[in-house]
């Protein structure tokens, strides 16, 4: 049971990881990786939104949607569960836990179509997991968001110092950058 | 039949989801490992572009103004699951080959950029020729995109061997990091055209780098901000500057 979650922990936070072999969270990871301090706290809020969704998520599928052989409807109930989730997410941080909302609260509203969380709630369907290898699998694939968000705000601090050529300019050397960040986490293929 | 014509040119090229607006960056990378691949994942997004902007369209005045995200989300969501009943049961292979970005379809930033930005506005018979419009751009964007990715890849376009024998294929551009490189590339051209349009004095204003620069101008696009009501104003605002430039001319 726990080498089977070890394995689930490492594939979905290195070896597939989602933003550069599943291609899911682009638009924060290209978006909010401009410093270092950002890309935490957006990575950060990130693993609390996806642990929690996947949890949700899960125990929804589980109790609700299989119960009444419902689950052709779970594209449209996890898409709803999740904004819910993330709103109320936000207001509960705001209303009792002001720190912590002061920290995230300003990357909460960008989660909450960020196309990871559904993916990470529709992969855990995909492949059977239960509802803790469920949980298990978002807080891993969340990791492996903060992990290459973190690197590549790092990269792009010192590139800001560069002389790059014009018209690669902005986005697409960031883009060059994250396919060499996604070749260099190809070599954890070897991983499993 | 002019207005018909004007909504197709405009989506397949003046406002080009993929390689103009920058829209829809996620299946666009994810899934053109292939050209075929591409076609498919472009026309499935197309028949939900122009049932859901009818459906819009059909409720625009039904729908509160308040609720009318969510509402998006929900009529999004069921065609989305439709399409992927049919293509579960009529095209296993295709059903296969794009997996999980079939449902994830929904957050595609086009579809509810569109649903929000012409068929929440604009009558029916126009709303259901732009979905099929931009539907078109997006499958003409990630079909080329896929078939440069085949062709230096695996040197097939269409699963058809069109490379000379001696060619060794690049197998990197047919994995993920390729797809990242061959979008760099389309930025950067796009680019190119920019800072050579803007210097002859052109206005480049409609060419945005989208989802991809900066995930706050994302909100004018419907990519984030999706269920937030400060989204309200900021439409409000938008929908004033339409109004005064329709003023204008």
């Amino acid at each position: 049971m726990i080498k089977e979650l070890l394995v689930i922990l490492i594939s979905s936070s290195l070896v597939n990881n989602v933003v550069l072999s599943q291609f899911l969270g682009l638009c924060p990871f290209l978006g909010v990786s401009k410093k270092t301090n950002t890309a935490a706290g957006m990575g950060a809020a990130v693993i609390f939104v996806i642990t929690l969704a996947s949890a949700v998520a899960g125990v929804i599928y589980k109790f609700i949607l299989q119960p009444f052989d419902i689950t052709y409807l779970q594209t449209i109930v996890f898409i709803l569960v999740i904004a819910a989730l993330v709103q109320f997410v936000e207001m509960f941080l705001k209303k009792f836990m002001p720190g912590l909302y002061q920290a995230l609260g300003v990357y909460l509203p960008l989660i909450t179509t960020n196309c990871a969380v559904l993916g990470v709630a529709l992969t855990n369907v995909q492949k059977n997991y239960g509802i803790l290898a469920g949980v298990v699998n978002g807080f891993a694939t969340s990791v492996g968001f903060t992990i290459s968000i973190v690197i590549l705000a790092g990269i792009r601090e010192k590139m800001a110092h560069n002389d790059i050529p014009e018209s690669f300019k902005g986005m697409p050397i960031v883009l060059v950058t994250a396919g060499l960040m996604a070749i260099a986490f190809c070599g954890f293929s070897g991983l499993l | 039949m002019n207005s018909i014509k004007e909504r197709l040119l405009n989506g397949i090229v003046k406002e080009n989801p993929t390689f103009v607006l920058m829209l829809g960056m996620c299946p666009t990378l994810a899934v053109t490992t292939s050209a075929i691949n591409g076609l498919g994942m472009g026309l499935t997004t197309m028949v939900v572009l122009a049932l859901s902007n009818v459906f819009i369209s059909l409720l625009r005045n039904i729908i509160p103004d308040k609720v009318r995200i969510p509402a998006f989300i929900v009529i999004i969501a069921s065609f989305v699951t439709v399409v992927e009943l049919l293509l579960q049961g009529f095209i296993p292979f295709l059903y296969d080959a794009l997996g999980i970005y079939i449902p994830l379809i929904v957050v595609n930033c086009i579809i509810l950029g569109r649903a929000e930005a012409y068929a929440y506005k604009n009558p029916v018979i126009p709303s259901l020729f732009d979905g099929i419009g931009m539907g078109l751009g997006f499958s003409v964007a990630l079909t080329c995109i896929g078939a440069v990715r085949e062709l230096l890849g695996a040197g097939e376009i269409f699963g058809i061997h069109v490379m000379p024998e001696s060619y060794v294929p690049v197998s990197i551009f047919i994995m993920a990091p390729g797809a990242f490189f061959v979008l760099a590339l389309l930025t950067a051209i796009q680019n190119k055209v920019k800072i050579n349009g803007e210097k002859k004095g052109r206005d480049m204003s409609k060419i945005q780098s989208g989802c991809g620069s900066d995930c706050m101008n994302c909100a004018e696009s419907g990519c984030s901000h999706r269920l937030v009501d400060q989204k309200t104003e900021s439409v409000k605002e938008e929908n004033d500057k339409t109004k005064e430039d329709k003023n204008n001319d």
